[in-house]
């Protein structure tokens, strides 16, 4: 680690105003991405702004239909909260099965979704969900946000204050972790809300998170994991290959995933 | 006395400070005025060094000297060295490259060592080690196992031009070739070994300390023998002789044979400290250890087996090349050879066995003994040879074993070892019972149900451990004898100390040799302390790896014990008045026989020291004896492992679902130790079938040179063990002791193989069976459905 600046404002406003006096500068969530790699000396901001001091970030709340979620809220937080488990089960589960529970004691919603790691698994959840990303300037649609590996819609000083996630929807998330970081290796977000389906992809693409719109169309007609046999998998010239995981063997798990996320919206 | 004996789960008397954080590790340990060294190691595999210019570096805050090849030469600082002398088929002396502790000319690996920076923080030396400025002349690398030694290849050392080290065998060729002519069936199969990267909670650490007012050394390090890595840094590296030279192995958090070896980063911490008249310490971090730890196996085999009509085993052919990376490790070269083709016959009775072995340089870290060292690679030949011959043939393979297991004793084989004592139909018939193969069929139904493929395999391994008679590993080539020390120090009021030459890193030393003391003695365990890893403590000693620590470390307690036991009698004679051949010794008291005169140990030492009953004449005072025992024979644990797995077709997951072992370490000290060390040894073994792969990719960089990518077996990959044993006891030594420590990690691997084979009809999967690897053989076995 080199030498650096360290921030921790009380306020957004002071987060903002550090933000925009400090162009290189990192904001600190979690810091799980962001720490090893400055330790490894790969990264070397010259100032980190730590969020964590800033309570207006962090808590969750139901606004009518919506989950509304602060960007410092942590994983654990979300897992075991009882508003998020009886509003949107799937979701807990899906935060409940980040990292471990270092990780998730640490790591925080606004984080994962502000460093779009093409192996995280928010970005799947909230782009099947059709969440909103919240910021000190904007509201940013998870479809827009994720654009992609490790880049998000953000502009510089940006800041992510909390994401609303609509609630109603049959939904839950399938991963196939990696052996060895037990990261996704592939996961699949299916959300069924009224007419709407939405099928995203973390872990594969070689572009990042994404929606598989011939499964989405599949299910549209008939939610059930049988609609997706004969659907042809995401091309694996799109997808990730590596020492675990050829593209192919990630196109196959997409379907096996998908099957299996199906199976669990429904409930069974 | 029987709860703290020989065969009682005495809790660890160690774990109460391990458990607590007050261990005493060698980071742990800091020296006044110490300062930091931290190494600049090769971006590339292979490369010439043109010029190295420090300039810049030397000058940034905190530094206080930067040291290079040039430096070692300077000094006429000897490199590091192979201890173990392997002659090829045609009598050359194995091919050595030069082993600086800092690269001279050439870098041969990613992760080589090119330069330290001794500064006064850890940061600032890291900051100067970027400043230093390497011009590299990048050479073509060689990693491929298979091509090193092919035609066009660049040379890694002069000395050793086609990458060969050397071209070895054993074993009776001709006589295996007429076994191969009578056979009514032969099985082959090409296997792989994958590479492992050791990964002990601790990583590797040093701390020099130089004493100029005494010109003496001490070095804190994390070794298995510190007496050995004394030994060779004073014989070859010419720092300092063996009496300025103190080496301090303090509490050390697991080593699995990766820290047996002398490293260039203890190497130069020692050097350097006399060079900067400061304390230098080096903590790996994990990324080093990935790189430049000593790695293991790294075979690629083809094994052909013989069987007549009815499945009997008539010769057994194998062809080995085995990867010793960059340069050869302290015990490199014997892995391969002595430590596995002797292990080939397995638990069978093959009349003829020939077995050849090429070692090869890459540009990849050293490759030396890893837990089993040898013997993991050797089992997984045979084990997967006979499974696949008995489906072969169509026989059951658990009745192949057993149509084919050695039965009278002793029994040579045709590759040196003569196995002393063992049962192995014994351990099969308890491991076919306590697992329920006859259950095998319906649970294998049942998966099926659910779509899953069930699969069942055995691994009937042996080993040879208790390493070794000295006289017959010099005859194979050691340039060590491996006996064991032990020193018994009786206090005066009753107390023990025990100073052994074995050193304990995780095994438990404290406790089974206490246990050992305090049964003999007829004292409280309390009362017995072990004394280890300190080479001004501990004259002499050959330390701990391939589970010599109960056979031949225990075996020289036990040396000493009865010399404290003979003396002790002397002065009970004189107490008693009585005749020496009168007193027995039982329960801690020595007794006048027929009397009831007796005097208890404790008040025997009082009197061996206040000397008031006898004369200088009559009995030297004080009670402390020492031994040294060395080995008639290695010792032969074995035993029979059972996997169960079920898989998952459409994701290629593996699941263990039952695990069953049973084995025969001879007599047993401590079950719930022996326990443990099986439940790790099988961890690992899984670890290596089913998840650890090192992967370089074609340049020479390690792909796998973090736990992102280099997977460790997690509690939750692993099943709950069934643990069983059957008692053999050795009878080359006094306890009956054959070791434990390797056992898992060696049956393991051909275990899970055979079950997974099993499971899928199909033979060709490679290690790690990842589920990648399983899926592509689940699509293999319906494309061949399907044709």
């Amino acid at each position: 680690m080199y030498a650096f600046d360290y921030h921790r404002p009380t306020t957004l406003k002071q987060a903002g105003n550090l933000a925009a006096k400090n162009a290189e500068a990192k904001l600190l969530a979690g810091g799980h991405t962001l720490l090893p790699t400055m330790k490894q000396r790969l990264a070397s901001p010259p100032a980190l702004i730590d969020l964590s001091g800033v309570a207006e970030l962090s808590g969750i709340a139901l606004k009518g239909r919506n989950l509304v979620i602060g960007a410092m809220t942590t994983h654990a937080e979300v897992a075991g909260s009882d508003l998020v488990k009886a509003a949107l089960p799937g979701l807990a589960v899906l935060a409940g099965g980040i990292g471990d529970p270092h990780v998730r004691h640490r790591g925080t919603i606004g984080g994962s979704v502000a460093n779009n790691d093409p192996s995280a698994d928010y970005p799947a959840g909230l782009l099947a969900l059709g969440a909103t990303i919240v910021t000190t300037k904007r509201r940013i649609p998870a479809s827009e946000f994720f654009t992609s590996l490790f880049s998000t819609a953000l502009e510089e000083g940006e800041i992510i204050t909390r994401i609303i996630v609509p609630t109603g929807a049959k939904f839950a998330y399938q991963k196939f972790r990696n052996p060895a970081s037990r990261y996704a290796m592939v996961g699949v977000a299916v959300a069924k809300k009224g007419a709407r389906v939405a099928v995203a992809v973390t872990g594969a693409g070689a572009d990042g998170v994404f929606r598989w719109a011939e499964a989405e169309a599949a299910l549209a007609r008939r939610f059930t994991p049988k609609s997706l046999d004969g659907v042809a998998l995401p091309d694996p010239k799109g997808l990730n290959g590596d020492i675990h995981a050829s593209a192919e063997y990630r196109s196959h798990l997409i379907g096996v995933m998908a099957r299996r996320a199906v199976l669990a919206a429904s409930g069974k | 006395m029987a709860a703290t004996g020989i065969g009682a789960r005495v809790e660890r008397k160690e774990d109460f400070r391990f458990i607590t954080g007050r261990g005493n590790y060698t980071d742990d340990i800091n020296r006044p005025g110490q300062a930091y060294a931290y190494f600049l190691r090769s971006p590339h595999a292979h490369a010439a060094i043109r010029k190295i210019d420090t300039k810049r570096a030397a000058g940034m805050p905190g530094v206080l000297r930067i040291l290079t090849g040039a430096d070692i030469e300077a000094d006429k600082v000897g490199g590091l060295i192979c201890g173990w002398m392997i002659h090829s088929k045609d009598g050359s002396p194995m091919k050595a490259g030069a082993h600086p502790a800092l690269a001279i000319g050439k870098v041969r690996y990613v992760g080589d060592h090119v330069a330290v920076v001794i500064a006064e923080s850890l940061a600032e030396a890291r900051d100067a080690a970027e400043a230093i400025v390497v011009d590299y002349a990048p050479l073509a690398p060689v990693v491929d196992l298979a091509t090193a030694t092919e035609k066009g290849q660049p040379a890694i050392h002069d000395a050793a031009p086609d990458n060969q080290v050397y071209d070895w065998h054993l074993g009776d060729k001709a006589a295996v070739d007429a076994a191969f002519r009578k056979a009514k069936h032969v099985t082959r199969l090409d296997l792989v070994n994958n590479r492992l990267v050791p990964n002990a909670m601790e990583p590797r650490a040093a701390v020099g300390d130089y004493n100029a007012g005494e010109d003496a050394f001490t070095l804190y390090t994390t070794s298995q023998n510190p007496h050995v890595a004394r030994l060779v840094l004073s014989a070859f590296t010419g720092i300092a002789p063996e009496h300025k030279l103190r080496v301090i192995a303090p509490d050390v958090g697991g080593g699995f044979g990766s820290k047996i070896f002398i490293y260039a980063e203890e190497t130069v911490c020692v050097w350097a400290a006399k060079k900067v008249g400061r304390p230098v310490k080096w903590v790996a971090d994990r990324t080093e250890e990935f790189l430049a730890i000593a790695h293991g196996r790294d075979h690629l085999t083809h094994a052909e087996m013989a069987m007549d009509a009815d499945g009997r085993i008539l010769g057994l052919r194998v062809k080995t090349r085995a990867n010793l990376g960059a340069y050869l490790s302290t015990f490199a070269s014997s892995v391969p050879t002595y430590l596995y083709a002797p292990l080939l016959s397995g638990q069978y009775n093959i009349p003829a066995i020939y077995a050849e072995v090429e070692a090869v340089y890459t540009n990849t870290a050293p490759v030396d003994a890893y837990r089993g060292a040898g013997r993991p690679e050797a089992t997984f030949v045979i084990e997967r040879l006979v499974e696949v011959a008995a489906r072969e043939m169509g026989q059951d393979p658990a009745q192949f074993r057993r149509k084919n297991f050695i039965r009278k004793f002793p029994h040579q084989t045709p590759v040196i070892m003569c196995y002393d004592a063992g049962d192995y139909d014994a351990a099969m018939k308890k491991a076919l019972e306590a697992h329920d193969v006859k259950g095998f069929a319906r649970r294998r139904r049942e998966s099926g149900r659910r779509g899953m493929l069930r699969g069942l395999g055995y691994s009937a391994y042996i080993e040879a451990c208790g390493i070794a008679p000295s006289a017959a590993v010099g005859s194979l080539g050691a340039g060590v004898g491996l006996w064991e020390s032990a020193e018994v120090r009786v206090n005066p009021i009753g107390t023990v100390e025990v100073l052994t030459g074995s050193h304990s890193h995780g095994q438990g030393h404290e406790t089974t040799f206490a246990q050992l003391v305090a049964g003999r003695l007829g004292i409280p365990i309390e009362n017995v302390s072990i004394v280890h890893g300190d080479t001004d403590k501990v004259q002499m000693g050959m330390g701990t790896y391939g589970s010599r620590s109960g056979a031949v470390g225990m075996s020289a307690i036990v040396k000493a014990l009865d010399k404290i036991e003979a003396k002790a009698k002397k002065v009970a004679s004189f107490v008693l008045e009585a005749s020496e051949t009168d007193i027995d010794f039982r329960d801690g008291k020595f007794t006048v026989r027929g009397t009831d005169k007796s005097i208890d140990f404790p008040s025997v030492a009082l009197q061996a020291y206040i000397a008031h009953k006898f004369t200088g004449q009559q009995l030297e005072p004080g009670l402390k004896e020492g031994a040294f025992y060395d080995p008639t024979n290695f010792t032969f644990p074995s035993g029979v492992h059972i996997c169960e797995v079920e898989i998952d077709p459409a994701t290629g997951v593996t699941r263990i679902d039952r695990w069953t072992a049973v084995d025969d370490f001879g007599v047993i000290i401590n079950p719930m130790i022996v326990e443990g060390q099986v439940h790790g040894g099988i961890a690992q073994g899984i670890g290596q079938a089913l998840l650890e792969g090192a992967v370089y990719d074609k340049t020479g960089q390690l792909v796998t040179a973090s736990y992102m990518d280099y997977a460790m077996p997690r509690a939750d990959d692993l099943p709950s063990f069934t643990v069983g044993h059957t008692v053999t006891p050795c009878p080359s030594n006094p306890l009956g002791i054959k070791g434990c420590g390797e056992a898992g990690a060696i049956a393991a691997p051909a275990a899970v193989i055979n079950a997974i084979t099993d499971a899928l009809g199909h033979e060709e999967i490679a290690m790690p069976a990842t589920p990648q690897a399983v899926w592509k053989a689940v699509r293999a076995v319906a494309a061949r459905a399907a044709e």
